[in-house]
């Protein structure tokens, strides 16, 4: 018996608007699962929809996907779901976490903002190399 | 959500009710339904009620804030009412700037506020 078991639930793959409302009630439903306060699922699932939504606008043809896995530890469960898409890629990572950056005319708080609402964050990525982000939440 | 948005005229309010999930089209709908409602009714005011909204992300969050200004451009103020507490914490840590949006607990108080806006101007 492992005290460590995480498993994967399920992958949604993004390629258009109405997928938004599935990643959204994919993480809602899973957050339920865990036993997420009512406050972490929220923010959780704004942080998913934020990611979500940048696929949808700077990848290339709007498409991704979102890979949802249930973490077991020890004392806690969580979530984590992890973004991926094969876009042009961020050249400056640096630039894109600060608040207020956008190329495209919103606010510029998908991925600082997200970044907040989450226990765990990191995004990876390099000109055409795509992007990866991965964020986590976990029952407290 | 369907493609009717549900708009009621309270007195000489209009309350709009955001519901579900929204995506980006319908809050687009929304928008063009509220402002030629407004120019319509010629309401004085405008109540948008967002107790359904389960979450509200920076998106959505802006289109409120742009249907606000819109509002306010043709004379009509907002109120936004009953926004979840759970998404009232996320949309300040996500930082999206609503400072300037006027709100309320519920619809009752929002009338209210409208009511005092209103007066306000009158004097």
């Amino acid at each position: 018996m492992s005290v460590f078991t995480d498993q994967a639930v399920l992958t949604v793959s993004i390629d258009g608007e109405a997928d938004l409302l599935r990643v959204r009630s994919v993480l809602r439903a899973e957050a339920q699962q865990v036993g997420l306060g009512l406050t972490a699922a929220t923010k959780l699932v704004t942080a998913g929809s934020e990611l979500a939504r940048n696929i949808i606008r700077y990848a290339t043809h709007g498409q991704g996907a979102m890979a949802v896995e249930r973490l077991g530890r020890e004392d806690r469960l969580g979530v984590r779901a992890v973004f991926t898409d094969d876009g042009p890629g961020i050249a400056d990572l640096d630039l894109v976490m600060r608040d207020g950056y956008s190329t495209g005319g919103s606010l510029g708080l998908g991925l600082p903002g997200s970044r907040r609402l989450v226990d765990e964050f990191s995004i990876d990525s390099s000109p055409g190399q795509g992007t990866r982000v991965v964020i986590a939440q976990w029952a407290r | 959500m369907s493609d009717e948005v549900p708009i009621l005229r309270v007195g000489g309010n209009l309350l709009v009710t955001l519901q579900g999930n929204l995506d980006d089209s319908t809050v687009e709908q929304i928008e063009n339904a509220v402002t030629s409602e407004v120019a319509r009714t010629a309401a004085s005011g405008v109540l948008i009620d967002v107790s359904g909204l389960s979450i509200v992300d920076s998106f959505v969050a802006r289109v409120i804030a742009r249907l606000v200004a819109m509002v306010g451009l043709l004379g009509a103020a907002s109120t936004i009412v009953g926004l979840q507490p759970a998404v009232a914490i996320t949309l300040v840590e996500l930082g999206v700037p609503m400072g300037h949006v006027r709100t309320a607990l519920n619809a009752e108080q929002g009338i209210a506020l409208l009511r005092g806006a209103r007066d306000e101007r009158v004097h």
